[in-house]
């Protein structure tokens, strides 16, 4: 039985399959046609899902929160809840095959490196990658920093690594909307290297605007680094025209996938980009295990960022050897158990199909922009359309601060983020302080979209001066 | 309700109608101070006197941009602080910052706080906690400036 599992793959949980429990998935209609996303769709037809049983996976979703009120997560875009597959994945590795991957001779040893490598395997088809193409980093900001210092670690790595070297007179070009994991580190490539920074901006409505991109993108320019999602207004810009004209000019381009990794189908060979970053624990898995994705011939080429033990070849006291990708990129003991439950929250987004998850949200969506959006003296901040839009839907409220709205919101029972979701300049170009913003997932419901606007009405009139003539309380009927 | 316990009128009608605000000239020292997790900010400007030999607050001036928390507490702030010895405001200040930590257990000192009790709710809340204290921490950061004669914060962001 045990053998069975690690050859099969560690990431299948040990009872009942690892995808979602009953029919998660019921063929069907009734879902809005969807315009097609610049980030290839795997052809896959949406199906309706079925949100009960889904959420029936998530033990957490049964909680009640502040004041006996059940739980509504509108937050998974800083982190995603994890289903009992993904959780059990873990515990099964722990409780079975726990050992360091690729050290011990010993038979627990074989079983945690094989299990690792199987979830490699897993998590590279997600993506339409080869496995010798993932690298299993911390996070997605641990993954764009490993280019981003591989980069600086270039110009003393030798001819091979000389592609990535950059210093003045080169420019790397980033993107007004990132979130601060894909901005600052390019920005200390430039304070390291003498490389000059540069940035596409945003349109009013949060948009990238690509308007100057053939100036933008020019001879100099040696990597454009961009967001997949915005983690703030949902748009989704269009990667594959900036790669191309990346690409005319021989400039690499990361792309961050953090956000849309978990949100839709993405195929790395149609994506367009060199390198694809994101994060575990935003797609149902767990935290402390991200992907770097790269091209085979990149990651060939590239020079280690963190040193240590697992990524060398040979080690003499005068100097040291590395290992070929992605072992050179993957130092210290591998964190195989995280990996595990990544391979098992592939395995359950799949089982749902990321056609079906994508129309799922894009519903939310829209239905949130509309009860949301309709709200007097509310503002969203962020396309009004769904076209080319996730789900994160971010919003002012005149003359009450993104604090008090979530702290209403809290009390209520629904969590949402508040502040700046760590987009920083991008808050500043749309001219707001900071925002508050529901994000969703496979598990949210419509009933819940309607209790976040009913939530928002009452923080207005909490905060109007009519406190205590209106008690605070779910509206019945909301989830 | 909880909700209630944390926005005391007191606190809401500081936030409506913040004392003192404004940033007023002459002054010894001014700070800039930011909350990183939600980009709040105060600009934040003391001016010393001298009390028989002991320096003391002669005003406090200050722009804000923020929630409703760390409005009112920088409010309730220049109420309590301006006219007192720069060592009744420090005194005052570790006795706040101990309410603040307190997780809603503590037995705040009304005589030293007045009416700075009102934020006692606050303290159950962890994530609120900075918001209430960013106004706080900004006089502490400005009046030590002004005492060594440092003057402007150059450090300061935008
Ligand atoms: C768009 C985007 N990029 C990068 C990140 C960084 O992800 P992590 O914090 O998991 O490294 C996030 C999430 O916080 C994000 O939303």
């Amino acid at each position: 039985m045990t053998n069975k599992v690690i050859s099969h793959g560690a990431a299948k949980p040990h009872a009942g399959g690892s995808g979602p429990s009953g029919s998660g998935v019921s063929p069907g209609g009734g879902v809005p046609p969807r315009a097609d996303t610049s980030l290839p769709s795997r052809a896959a037809a949406a199906a309706v899902l079925d949100i009960e049983a889904i959420r029936a996976d998530f033990p957490i979703l049964g909680r009640e929160v502040r004041g006996g009120n059940p739980l509504i997560y509108l937050d998974s875009g800083a982190t995603a809840q994890k289903p009992r597959q993904v959780l059990e994945a873990e515990r099964d590795f722990y409780t079975t095959h726990n050992a360091a991957a690729h050290r011990g001779a010993h038979l627990l040893g074989e079983e945690a490196t094989d299990a690792y490598e199987a979830a490699r395997t897993r998590v590279a088809a997600f993506i339409g990658a080869e496995p010798a193409e993932i690298v299993f980093t911390k996070s997605a900001t641990e993954a764009i920093n490993l280019v981003a210092y591989a980069m600086s670690n270039a110009a003393t790595s030798g001819k091979e690594a000389a592609r990535f070297a950059v210093g003045p007179g080169d420019e790397i070009l980033v993107t007004e909307m990132e979130h601060h994991a894909n901005l600052v580190p390019w920005q200390q490539l430039c304070e390291r290297t003498g490389a000059t920074l540069r940035w596409f901006g945003v349109t009013p409505q949060g948009r990238l605007d690509t308007s100057a991109i053939g100036e933008l993108i020019n001879t100099r320019t040696r990597l454009v680094a961009v967001t997949g999602q915005s983690n703030v207004t949902g748009d989704v810009p269009d990667i594959g025209q900036i790669a191309a004209t990346a690409h005319a000019v021989g400039a690499l381009v990361v792309a961050d996938g953090a956000q849309a990794v978990p949100h839709r189908a993405v195929d790395v060979r149609a994506l367009g980009a060199d390198f694809l970053a994101f994060s575990a624990h935003k797609m149902l898995g767990p935290s402390g295990v991200g992907v770097l994705w790269g091209r085979r011939e990149l990651l060939e080429a590239m020079p280690p960022f963190i040193t240590g033990g697992s990524m060398i070849e040979v080690v003499r006291m005068e100097g040291s050897t590395f290992l070929p990708p992605p072992e050179r990129f993957e130092a210290g003991v591998p964190a195989a158990a995280q990996a595990v439950g990544l391979a098992a929250a592939c395995d359950y987004l799949d089982g749902l199909g990321m056609a079906s998850v994508e129309a799922h949200e894009h519903a939310l969506t829209g239905h949130a922009l509309e009860v949301v959006g309709g709200i007097d003296g509310v503002r969203i901040i962020g396309p009004l359309s769904t076209e080319h839009r996730g789900g994160a839907v971010s919003f002012v409220v005149d003359g009450i601060h993104p604090h008090d709205v979530g702290q209403v919101l809290d009390e209520l029972g629904i969590a949402v983020r508040t502040g700046h979701h760590c987009a920083w300049p991008l808050h500043r170009a749309l001219g707001v302080q900071a925002s508050t913003r529901a994000t969703f997932y496979v598990y949210n419901t419509h009933e819940e979209v309607d209790a976040l606007a009913d939530g928002i009405r009452q923080a207005q009139q909490f905060f109007d001066g009519t406190r205590g003539v209106v008690p605070l309380g779910r509206q019945s009927g909301a989830a | 309700m909880q909700l209630e316990s944390m926005y005391q009128e007191i606190i809401l009608d500081h936030y409506r109608r913040p004392h003192h605000a404004g940033l007023r000239e002459p002054y010894d020292a001014q700070v800039h101070h930011v909350n990183p997790t939600c980009g709040d900010e105060v600009t934040l400007r003391v001016t010393l006197k001298d009390a028989g030999g002991e320096p003391a607050i002669a005003d406090i001036s200050y722009e804000a941009l923020g929630c409703s928390i760390s409005q009112a507490s920088t409010s309730v702030m220049t109420d309590m602080i301006i006219g007192k010895t720069v060592s009744e405001g420090m005194q005052a200040s570790a006795e706040f910052l101990r309410l603040m930590q307190s997780r809603g257990e503590g037995e705040p000192d009304e005589d030293l706080l007045g009416d700075a009790v009102a934020f006692e709710g606050v303290s159950r809340y962890p994530a609120r906690i900075k918001c209430a204290l960013l106004g706080w921490m900004a006089w502490k950061d400005a009046t030590a400036r002004a005492l060594d004669g440092l003057g402007q914060d150059q450090s300061s962001g935008e």
